[in-house]
């Protein structure tokens, strides 16, 4: 067991290192120059390259990715070139806020696509299953933009129900954070409605049709308790690393959320950063994104661990 | 004893078969058995039979037109611009209004399906060739190969692949082509992943190593042996990218990355108007945005359908 | 004896003052597919009487699992019981509603599977699982544990505490079984049924499943249902049996009479497609029957079995016959049935003559072959053996005897441990099948147990027998045709099974499909690794009485590895024993058969349930097979021995591979002349102790 946390964790750490390699370089194969997209068209090229030079991108490639990595291992993320200060700060304000949505968004679809899911599942080929099904499917189909655009309209502008940006302002408390969230947290919450749903029906599916549901109700279990007893824990099982899977899926859905509700999050920073060129807050950005990522799936893989006996205990003979 | 399974279903294996289905059940699954060069055909037809595949149909081929004729059968030309009937509500005359430049939306709407459906079905096609070939080679040599282009996939797949795609498109530009590659290539690591997993789900299959036995090549195993059996995974891939390059599309122009004005774009469009939202002016995002919603809900449709009737 | 109750039960149950636990009267099951009602089970009558055994005996598509599905109301969605009547301890379960349903299920009717590790619940503990049917009987938790791991104890697990913390995953096959069983059997149910319980166990763990199965149904008093296929396992088990056809019962009665004198013509075809001993491929040929399955749903106007029954008349074409009775509480589904002892036999019984005059030299060798997997797993460990021209070697051994892997090695489709030796005629062969030369891969070829998994079912028929033709055999245009051609008519193949894909052949012809792709090239050696075991009993004859031909016309060897020992008793010449990746003996046929032989032999043959009767003494080994990754020391069998010395050399040296005799090999301390005594009875050698 040991053996194998030591294994995942030796590959996490190369997934992370290639994930630096990938993201450095696609950096640099953006076009333009930092210093004169800094100074603008006007200033003269000596003083493009004089900045380019204070700003350390005339060194070489090697150098500069051994030094960016030295950097962020320090937690030195870099200096951004349109603020002039150090990155790290805008990162982490973004991902907390990111952090925010996203949980939000979690915390409404989990629950609500694992019972859609073992509802179609418990009631498959009949109308309850092809509605569920579908309407999952037609649901996250619609991109995050078009369901956002018309929440706005029908809820901000019709309703005048909900604000409609997603910034509370400094300061405000919980319950109103939650208030602005909330339409921004329903686009997301569509998209992986469908897909939770579809994951949490197979696996319950599967469950069903197995030989140990049928020992079960040949025991002469009720129903329910089979069901909650016997089936859920093996059903849920693969949705678990589905869901971990998602947060990647998230994060990239939630460049356009938060760019239609203005909310200063890692996809806005993202996006703007793209924008401006601003080549370390991108990098950072994207980072930020892909660690996120791959430790999430570590997390599901831990938690499959501890919910999955077989990977836990070493297979032993008698 | 194999044959013990179909016992459940009180039927047996014949000769010539009779038609089998797995079905799943409260009681456990019936085994029925199917006879494959018929079961095209009497899938083909099963196919045509559901409602779901033909209205997915449907939508997609009235898209279809209105991209290939859209130029001839719009009432209006969609670049012509009259600034002094924009932001004019639908009416007789604009069943879907105007814009902020007087130009008719309900042209805009339909020569705006052109883009869109020239760049996904060849970006997943792309996408799809290139996966397929990535999970084989990962499937079937496993080892060192898997493991380390297995870490590249997960790298590459850590970043949401909107954020991905726009920044090649930053880098390499918006030109129809360009998208078409990039969107494909984006795709790739995804549909090498399932791929890959229906390699796996084969491999310990016997014929693999008959194949062995008699000096066949790695290639002539990937391609001839199993690729052929996992076709039906590639096909269901295939239609679910397929719903996702939509969506992608619509994003990036959306962001400003995909079809640049004023070339009519559903997308484009969108972001274009998105401000008269507040001022009222509804028609001017909401029916572009019910395009994109129906093409890839008829697109999804498709998908469920072939699913369906592969698992039946 | 009256009509009516013959046709009820085969005759009168016998009895106590209680009602019978199981009475079935003209059930008819019904599967609906595609909108369509096709019939899986039709008039089937029979009863159990409290404490009887009673089998259920059918090949694939007979319809003997839908039966025990029905009596549980266990059926799938698209069946019901169409017509008839269940009494179940004198309850009616179709008659019955959901909580009354469940208490019979809980309280009344047990049921035992085949695969007894998905039977239970993986993220379970076992011991909660066990437990569960006792709260559901009325225990509280703590009660029910503890009522739980007593159970364990009656079903001989030895240490229970342990074993009820385990999850099912870390169970081994017969130890799972054995929980089943207690799962079953904890709240003393009227009726176990068990369905192929012990279809997927090695034979040594087999007959202790059998025997705890036997022992425990006096002791609970329990009525049993027995379904399989193997019809020795029933003769063991079973007082009654019922013999199903196509959804009919076609014959029933006490089981010995019933195997030793059938009286309807498909259980004497049945009877003669299993070799029995006695017979050998050289002399006689299995017999057959001719014909496929109906399909299901088939409009029914006569007798079921006419279309493939040798003694059928119009008669029986127009009428389904009733049942009669053919003796003491028998009855037989036939106009006929007392010519059906002279049914006349489909397949002729000699063999053609014998073209060559028996094994020549060596073809294959190995030497110190061995086979660790990655994580310590020693499949094979120092094997030396060497296969004749033109023989049938028998390979046999239960799970972890490494037999497949030899096979894997053989043909360099695992590759073997460095310092291994792999020859063909004397030339090493490269360890990898990959880098072999076409001649070689062409020498060497396999059929395999599954056809579903060994044929591409992309591939048509054509294409999957003309490959080799030409990789291997390098043939093209009319050489091509002609041989392909030759090839179908050698395996009985017509033109228009070309066309097919192997997912629209049963199973009999698709392993055919898979002989003449195996022989398309004209090897040397074949490796047949349990090729009829996933076959019917009647398909199976077939098969063997083609390899067997097979052999004669290309004069080839078999490396013919199988668990059922009395097909290996009939097609081998010579035969090796593995246990742990060892060989523990090597020899004729016939006397590693009858003996003297190896400790372990001895207890593979007789835990193998027989046709032909019981044997006299019957040694039980104990426990589970060791696991391969940590074999015992010493001499590997020595945990299970039942002829372990006192001494303690069993424990500490491991024996060599002796021979004993010309020809046979043994890997036992004791030496021949004594187990000679001990095995067979013979007086000892009258000059003076050699032993």
């Amino acid at each position: 067991m040991a053996m194998f946390l030591l294994r995942r964790l030796g590959l996490m750490i190369l997934t992370l290192w290639i994930l630096s390699l990938i993201v450095f370089f696609a950096g640099q194969i953006l076009p333009g120059d930092p210093g004169r997209a800094i100074l603008g068209p006007f200033a003269t090229s000596s003083a493009v390259q004089s900045l380019d030079h204070t700003l350390g991108v005339d060194r070489p490639l090697l150098t500069r990715y051994l030094s960016w990595i030295g950097g962020l291992l320090h937690g030195n993320f870099g200096t951004s070139y349109t603020y002039r200060t150090a990155v790290e700060p805008f990162v982490r304000a973004a991902l907390i806020n990111s952090v925010k949505l996203a949980a939000l968004a979690f915390v409404i679809v989990v629950p609500l696509g694992i019972i859609g899911g073992v509802i179609a599942a418990l009631y498959v080929g009949r109308g309850v299953d092809r509605t569920i099904s579908v309407t999952g499917l037609s649901l996250s189909a619609i991109p995050e933009f078009v369901t956002g655009i018309v929440l706005i309209v029908i809820f901000g502008v019709e309703l005048k129900a909900l604000p409609v940006t997603a910034s509370a302002g400094a300061g405000a408390g919980v319950f109103d954070q939650f208030r602005h969230l909330i339409l921004p947290a329903i686009p997301l919450v569509l998209i992986l409605f469908g897909y939770i749903a579809r994951m949490a029906r197979a696996g319950t599916i599967e469950a069903l049709n197995s030989d140990y549901a049928r020992t079960a109700v040949l025991k002469g279990l009720p129903r329910t308790t089979v069901i909650r007893r016997h089936i859920l824990r093996n059903s849920l099982l693969p949705t678990i690393t589905v869901i971990a899977t998602q947060t990647g899926y998230l994060i990239g859905g939630l460049v356009v959320v938060e760019t239609l509700f203005n909310y200063q999050g890692i996809g806005n920073l993202i996006f703007k950063a793209a924008q401006a060129k601003d080549f370390a807050m991108l990098e950072a950005g994207v980072l930020a994104i892909g660690v996120v990522y791959v430790v999430a799936t570590l997390v599901a893989d831990l938690l499959l661990i501890a919910l999955n006996p077989r990977l836990r205990v070493g297979v032993s003979s008698d | 004893m194999t044959d013990t399974s179909a016992d459940a279903g009180g039927a047996a294996p014949l000769e010539p078969g009779e038609p089998f289905s797995s079905l799943p059940g409260a009681g456990g699954p019936v085994l029925i058995v199917a006879t494959p060069q018929l079961v095209d055909r009497a899938r083909w037809r099963l196919l045509l039979s559901r409602p779901t595949f033909l209205v997915g149909a449907a939508i997609i081929l009235f898209w279809v037109v209105c991209a290939i004729f859209g130029k001839s059968f719009a009432p209006y030309n969609p670049l012509a611009q009259n600034l002094l009937a924009n932001n004019a509500g639908p009416s007789g005359a604009h069943w879907f209004g105007t814009d902020q430049l007087g130009r008719d939306v309900l042209s805009r709407v339909i020569v705006g399906a052109r883009v869109i459906l020239i760049v996904t079905p060849l970006a997943t096609i792309l996408g799809t060739v290139l996966g397929t070939a990535l999970g084989l080679v990962m499937g079937y040599f496993g080892g060192a190969t898997d493991l380390i282009v297995g870490r590249l996939i997960e790298a590459v797949l850590a970043l949401p692949f909107v954020i991905i795609a726009f920044l090649f498109v930053v880098a390499v530009g918006s030109s129809t082509g360009a998208l078409i590659v990039i969107i494909g290539f984006v795709f790739t690591p995804l549909i090498a992943r399932t791929v890959r997993a229906a390699v796996l789900s084969e491999r310990h299959l016997d014929y693999l190593s008959s194949a062995r036995l008699l000096g066949e090549s790695s290639a002539r195993i990937m391609f001839g042996e199993i690729l052929p059996n996992i076709m039906p995974t590639i096909l269901v891939e295939f239609t679910v990218r397929l719903g996702y390059a939509v969506f992608a599309v619509a994003t990036l122009s959306f962001l400003g990355f995909g079809v640049q004005p004023p070339t009519p774009d559903w997308g484009s469009d969108i972001a274009a108007n998105y401000s008269g939202l507040l001022a009222g002016y509804w028609w001017q995002v909401l029916f572009p945005a019910l395009a994109i919603a129906s093409l890839v809900t008829a697109v999804n449709l498709i998908t469920d359908s072939i699913e369906q009737v592969l698992n039946a | 004896m009256s009509k009516l109750s013959a046709e009820m039960a085969g005759g009168t149950p016998e009895t106590g003052s209680d009602s019978p636990a199981l009475v079935v009267s003209h059930m008819d099951v019904t599967y609906k597919v595609r909108d369509q009602d096709r019939l899986a089970l039709r008039d089937v009558s029979f009863s159990i009487a409290r404490g009887e055994s009673y089998g259920l005996v059918g090949e694939s598509g007979s319809g003997k699992s839908t039966a025990a599905l029905a009596l549980v109301r266990y059926l799938p969605r698209n069946g019901r019981v169409s017509g008839g009547t269940i009494l179940i301890n004198g309850q009616d379960p179709l008659a019955m509603g959901n909580a009354e349903l469940r208490q019979l299920r809980a309280r009344t009717v047990s049921m035992v599977y085949q695969e007894p590790g998905r039977a239970l619940n993986p993220s379970i503990r076992v011991g909660r699982q066990i437990a569960e049917v006792f709260e559901l009987a009325g225990q509280s938790s703590r009660e029910a544990t503890q009522s739980a791991q007593d159970m364990l104890g009656r079903v001989q697990i030895s240490d229970p505490a342990r074993v009820m913390r385990r999850y099912p995953f870390e169970l081994s096959g017969g130890m799972a079984q054995r929980v089943v069983i207690a799962m079953a059997l904890a709240v003393s149910p009227s009726l176990l049924i068990l369905d192929e319980p012990t279809t997927a166990l090695d034979a040594t763990v087999e007959a202790e499943v059998l025997d705890l199965v036997a022992a425990l149904r006096q002791e609970f008093d329990t009525s049993v249902l027995f379904i399989s296929h193997n019809l020795a396992v029933i003769a063991k088990m079973c007082d009654r049996v019922g013999v199903l056809y196509a959804g009919e019962l076609l014959e029933q009665g006490p089981a010995r009479q019933v195997f030793d004198d059938p009286r309807h013509p498909y259980t004497v075809g049945l009877l003669r497609c299993i070799p029995r001993r006695g017979q050998r491929k050289d002399r006689d040929r299995l017999d057959t029957i001719p014909g496929f399955l109906p399909s299901p749903g088939h409009t029914l106007t006569g007798c079921v079995f006419a279309p493939r029954c040798a003694l059928a008349q119009d008669r029986c074409r127009s009428e389904s016959p009733p049942f009669f009775d053919v003796g003491d509480l028998r009855t037989a589904r036939c106009f006929y049935s007392d010519q059906a002892p002279e049914l006349p036999r489909a397949t002729p019984s000699s063999a053609p003559a014998l073209a060559t005059d028996g094994p020549g030299a060596p073809i294959v060798s190995v030497e110190k072959l061995s086979k660790t997997f990655p994580g310590g797993v020693q499949a094979l460990a120092g094997v030396d053996l060497t296969v004749l021209r033109g023989e049938t070697l028998g390979l046999v051994g239960e799970s972890g005897s490494g037999k497949t892997t030899l096979a894997r090695v053989l043909l360099g489709l695992t590759a073997p441990d460095p310092g291994s030796v792999v020859t063909l005629e004397d030339k090493p062969l490269n360890p990898q099948a990959r880098h072999r030369p076409r001649e070689i891969l062409r020498a060497l070829q396999i059929v395999f147990q599954n056809p579903d998994s060994a044929l591409n079912r992309r591939h048509s028929v054509r294409s999957l027998i003309s490959r080799p033709l030409t990789r291997l055999a390098g043939l093209s245009g009319a050489a091509l045709r002609d041989r392909l051609a030759e090839l179908i008519a050698s395996v009985r193949l017509e033109d228009r099974h070309l066309a097919l894909r192997p997912g629209q052949l049963s199973g009999g012809l698709k392993q055919r499909v898979a002989i003449a792709r195996a022989f398309g090239a004209r090897p040397d050696v074949v490796v047949c690794d349990e090729p009829t075991s996933a076959l019917d009993v009647s398909v199976q004859a077939a098969i063997l009485n083609l390899l067997a031909d097979l052999q004669q016309q290309e004069h080839a060897t078999y490396l013919f590895i199988s668990h059922d020992l009395g097909l290996v008793r009939y097609l081998s010449d010579r035969i090796v024993v593995l246990y742990l990746g060892r060989v523990m003996e090597v020899g004729p046929a016939e006397t590693v058969f009858t003996g003297p032989h190896h400790p372990y032999t001895e207890a593979l043959f007789s835990a193998v349930p027989s046709l032909d009767g019981q044997r006299p003494d019957r040694i039980r080994l104990h426990g589970d097979i060791p696991s391969a990754a940590d074999p015992p020391g010493g001499c590997v069998f020595h945990t299970r021995c039942p002829r372990r010395l006192s001494t303690g050399v069993c424990e500490s040296t491991e024996p060599p591979l002796l021979e004993e005799e010309p020809g046979h090999l043994i890997r036992c301390h004791i030496p021949i002349t004594e187990l000679r005594q001990l095995q067979l009875n013979e007086p000892a050698p009258s000059q003076g102790g050699s032993a």
